[in-house]
């Protein structure tokens, strides 16, 4: 299998001002040189500290955030900037879903209309599929069509295209989300937390439904997830992220049997269990591993300013890299 | 912040250079001596020929650009023949511009505070009387041409309840400074309030609609779960997000500055830069046409400027890029 | 057993859609002692953060009616001008949004947005820049000096949330309404902000009405679980109860749509269907039973009382439909998506 996109040395600052006379000071290093490849129909976790740049990966993929440099290459083709990416007619084949469903919805917009702009921008598709539909259709009937037909399947009332996003909650925003990046059938979706403001049964329909459209036509995912559950479940390589670094990189099982950074181990054991029983018990283990972070920590990373820098990853097995103490092998 | 202003000031130069290049070419369309008011255009041809090669109106055009340049730097904007016969332009625009700042910016002030008030007043009031009222007003004020207004509050503030006074600016070069400046801003007011009070409509509709939006924001209900009132939530939280797409036009309001201050000058007899360019228009004063366009031309780049200023002060967003 | 700290009676609530009141919530009953942690679980627009908002009084009341009883420290809260529910906001209850990007504003620094949940009560006005401070340092901001400065697009998703904390903490109410606190959060910082929310409840002996759809969340923090399904109760227990022996159709459903345990190559389990809409609900049936496609008609329409039925220790379930209530088969949410 070949790879759909390859993000190689992807740093993403975002300048400090400060100052009378407002200069850039500093940088925030929100993404600090970070490699990973994504394969056709695939779904690769990320998974990190909150504010540790899995969004900014995300924005940089889809386009809305310009890399301070590295490359993104797309089917081979250098689709690293806005300008490139609108070269290349990208947002047909990439599209995102996102965290924050409120403020990713214009609120003067009826649903309808919401689902309906990349279909004005890409056209309707002739067939389903991840990438299929070579022929576009722009006209308002098959528009019209499609948003019933991508409301129906994301479990929304067709009598909802002509509601406001207001009128509906958390979870209903959500999928109205997943059904504007869906709408073009594009190859890859960035779904940054598609699903952590959902309740378990609609999760439940959304990962299968996921999995269904992967599995049917081959669509390719960035899983953005701090639920380790769901990751484990819908993934099959993944990313943990500490401070715009990467500190481990593996298959799913890679990081879940065989921890290797300690910042990961933190991050297992903060899982919460369903286990009531065994809460007291879950606390004490998860307040000592958080001990032992705090005092290896230093071991593990490089200062860099007021950041903690995870050291280069070093390869353990073909699938499996983590950054490894200085001298660990 | 101060590098964007700056820079924003920079890129003014090249701009006024191409104002002023257009102005010149407009000029060119006019009869006589639209740079120096030396000729009289309804003399006879010959001496409008020896004339125009005194003045160097038969040299090649950018040598007259150059010259014209030149003397307006120096702040020579020639002599008018019509409006005040024999007096420099400069002269002219010097007695007439501070009647105009003064009434513009009272103007300015009095129409955002109105229609602030008023936006404030119909959002909160959404779909009540007080609503409904605001927008019909608002409807009526933007549908009837405003002399109509201008005439009618001159005539019951002037005339029938004289509270005000008639025509002139107040203005008294032989008084003290303060003096001369608290008697024209009696002048000024009505004038001011005036426009103010009939051109808020676009400011208020546009104001009025960013309110109900912002109003629906999540924010908004954090503030209320702090206990925050609903008045001081519209004051300290939504007026701003919701003024924030509108404070930049607040720059471009000095543009229509001039284009404002045309009628209301003239029918309230206040002679400043507004009843200037009526006058000079009527009786074919091209020098002072010229000149005032060229104010003009550099008020919409000052107002442009100001925009810039403004949104990038405002909005945190901006600030940071 | 001392005055309850909330406590809600039949709190129903309709809003105005298309000029007609429909009905969201159906004759609630919960309470909530000091130093006690309620779960609301429920499907998404089952009316959690609508019975959330009526205790904090924060409907449009042209569009909303809200009826029933709810009282705080034994003050009824429902009836209260906005004047007067303004003295309680942010005072007695603090809240914490599901939406932490949306529910900051834009243009306000960090700083001047948690400092104005204490001005506007004029509490700790002297020392109200330091308290702002101290505030983000207990909810894990490291660097509390520069957020205060910073305006809240600069800050991570996580990060704002715990802003959100901050605000409601400010005051140390004596009841939190935390509506998916932990959303945005990784599970590290969830781990630490739910430390900290349990610290701060003990401190003050608060009540804490979580509403949250991660069960191992509410089987972290929970001392009692309330059910929700389509704005009405469907069970309320003791944590470890419900979780060991779940009786209604519903809850049993939405634990088994857990996937921490399910294996990859697995489909979910998916309850089929979606909640009704509003103007299709009748309140006097057991409304989940429809989303139960292998159930009898008669017992889907069977008509069933408002009250819940004690089953157990502390344990209430509404209707009897979950006396015989079996799953038919692993794949029956498959073909609903
Ligand atoms: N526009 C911006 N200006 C300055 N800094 C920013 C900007 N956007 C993000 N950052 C910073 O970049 C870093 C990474 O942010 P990002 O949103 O990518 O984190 P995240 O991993 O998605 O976190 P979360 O899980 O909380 O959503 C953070 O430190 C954040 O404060
Ligand atoms: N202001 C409103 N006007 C009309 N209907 C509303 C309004 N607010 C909520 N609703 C409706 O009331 C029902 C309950 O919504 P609510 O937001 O309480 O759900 P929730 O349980 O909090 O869901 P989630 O888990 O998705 O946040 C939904 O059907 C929603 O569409
Ligand atoms: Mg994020
Ligand atoms: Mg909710």
């Amino acid at each position: 299998m070949s790879d759909l996109i390859r993000i190689e040395n992807l740093k993403v600052y975002y300048p400090v001002r400060s100052g009378f006379f407002n200069r850039v000071t500093d940088n925030i290093k929100a993404v600090d040189d970070v490699s990973f490849s994504i394969k056709a129909g695939q779904t690769y976790g990320l998974v990190g500290e909150s504010g540790s740049g899995k969004t900014t990966i995300g924005k940089s993929l889809v386009g809305l955030e310009d890399p301070t440099s590295g490359t993104i290459l797309f089917d081979g083709e250098e689709a690293t900037t806005i300008k490139q990416k609108k070269k290349l007619n990208y947002n047909k084949d990439v599209q995102m879903v996102f965290q924050d469903s409120q403020s990713s919805l214009n609120p003067r917009r009826s649903i309808g209309e919401i689902i309906a702009e990349p279909l004005k921008s890409f056209g309707v598709p002739n067939a389903i599929g991840a990438g299929a539909g070579d022929k576009r259709s722009f006209d308002q009937d098959d528009i019209d069509k499609r948003v019933l037909e991508l409301l129906e399947i994301v479990g929304l009332p067709a009598r909802t295209v002509t509601q406001y996003p207001f009128q509906f909650s958390g979870g209903q925003r959500q999928r109205i989300g997943v059904a504007r990046a869906l709408a073009t059938n594009p190859r890859l979706i960035v779904a940054d937390e598609p699903v952590s403001a959902l309740d378990l049964s609609v999760q439940a329909q959304v990962l299968n439904f996921m999995k269904k459209i992967q599995r049917d036509f081959g669509i390719s995912f960035l899983f953005i997830s701090h639920d380790l559950g769901v990751v484990k479940y819908m993934t099959d390589n993944i990313a943990i992220m500490h401070n715009g670094r990467f500190v481990e990189l593996g298959t799913t099982a890679d990081i879940f049997d065989d921890p290797r950074h300690i910042y990961t181990k933190r991050l297992l054991s903060a899982i919460p269990s369903l286990d009531v029983s065994k809460r007291d018990a879950n606390r004490a283990y998860r307040k000592r591993v958080e001990a032992e972070f705090a005092e290896n920590q230093a071991a593990y990373y490089e200062q860099d300013g007021l950041r903690a820098r995870a050291y280069d990853l070093k390869q353990i097995t073909p699938t499996h890299s983590a950054a490894l103490k200085k001298g660990e092998a | 912040m101060w590098r964007t202003i700056l820079r924003r000031v920079l890129i003014m130069i090249p701009q006024l250079f191409l104002v002023s290049i257009l102005i010149f070419m407009l000029a060119q369309l006019m009869p006589g001596d639209p740079f120096y008011g030396n000729l009289n255009p309804n003399s006879d041809p010959a001496t409008i020929a020896r004339m125009r090669h005194a003045a160097g109106l038969d040299q090649p055009l950018y040598q007259q650009y150059i010259h014209w340049i030149d003397r307006v730097f120096h702040g020579d904007l020639g002599t008018s023949y019509a409006v005040n016969k024999g007096w420099t332009v400069t002269r002219i625009i010097a007695s007439r511009l501070w009647p105009t700042i003064s009434m513009g910016i009272i103007a300015a002030i009095l129409t955002y505070v109105f229609a602030i008030s008023e936006a404030l007043l119909s959002a909160r009031h959404e779909n009540k009387t007080i609503d409904r009222i605001l927008m019909v007003w608002n409807t009526i004020t933007s549908a009837v041409p405003s002399f109509v207004f201008y005439f009618l509050m001159m005539i019951l503030f002037v005339y029938l309840i004289p509270i005000f006074p008639a025509s002139g600016t107040g203005i008294d070069d032989s008084q003290s400074f303060t003096t001369s400046f608290f008697s024209n801003l009696r002048y000024a007011f009505l004038p001011a309030f005036t426009i103010a009070l009939f051109s808020t409509n676009s400011i208020f509709q546009y104001l009025r609609s960013n309110l109900l939006d912002q109003q629906a924001q999540d924010y908004v209900r954090t503030a209320r779960a702090k206990g925050v009132t609903i008045k001081d939530v519209f004051r300290k939280h939504i007026l701003r997000n919701a003024f924030l797409p509108i404070a930049s036009g607040i720059g471009y309001s000095i543009t229509g500055v001039l284009g404002g201050a045309m009628f209301a000058e003239t029918i309230f007899g206040y002679p400043g830069i507004g009843a200037l360019f009526v006058q000079a228009l009527t009786s074919r004063d091209y020098t002072v046409i010229t000149a005032v366009m060229l104010l003009q031309g550099f008020l919409a780049l000052l107002g442009g400027l100001l925009s810039d200023v403004i949104s990038a002060w405002v909005d945190p967003r901006i600030r940071v890029k | 057993m001392a005055e309850k700290l909330l406590d809600a009676q039949d709190v129903s609530v309709e809003f105005k859609i298309a000029g007609e009141y429909q009905k969201a919530l159906h004759k609630v009953n919960l309470s909530i002692n000091h130093g006690e942690v309620l779960a609301l679980v429920g499907e998404s627009g089952s009316g959690k953060s609508t019975f959330a908002m009526s205790v904090m009084g924060l409907h449009n009341p042209d569009q909303t009616k809200v009826t029933g009883s709810i009282k705080l420290n034994g003050n009824e809260l429902i009836g209260l001008t906005e004047r007067q529910f303004d003295q309680y906001r942010g005072v007695s209850v603090g809240m914490i949004f599901q939406d932490p990007l949306s529910s900051l504003n834009p243009l306000m620094k960090i700083g001047d947005q948690i400092a104005e949940a204490m001005t506007v009560h004029d509490k700790h006005t002297q020392q109200v820049s330091n308290r702002v401070l101290g505030l983000l340092d207990d909810v894990g901001i490291v660097d509390a000096k520069r957020v205060a400065q910073q305006y809240p697009h600069a800050l991570s998703g996580g990060m704002r949330q715990r802003v959100m904390i901050a605000i409601a903490l400010a005051n140390e109410p004596d009841l939190i309404i935390a509506d998916e606190p932990t959303t945005a959060l990784d599970v590290t910082i969830q781990a630490q902000i739910l430390d900290l929310i349990k610290e701060i409840q003990q401190k003050k002996n608060a009540g804490i009405l979580l509403i949250t759809h991660d069960l191992g969340v509410v089987a972290e923090m929970a001392d009692t679980v309330a059910v929700m399904y389509a704005g009405q109760i469907v069970e309320k227990a003791g944590v470890e109860e419900l979780f060991n022996h779940p009786k209604h159709p519903y809850t049993r459903s939405l634990l088994r749509a857990d996937p921490s345990d399910v294996k990859p190559g697995e489909t979910l389990y998916a309850i089929p269907g979606t909640v009704p809409a509003l103007k299709d609900m009748d309140h006097n049936k057991d409304l989940f039973l429809q989303r139960v496609p292998w159930l009898d008609e008669s017992v889907v329409n069977a008509n069933v009382k408002d009250e819940l039925q004690q089953v157990g220790d502390h344990h209430y379930v509404r209707g009897t439909a979950w006396q015989n209530f079996e799953f038919n088969d692993v794949t029956e949410g498959e073909n609903q998506v």
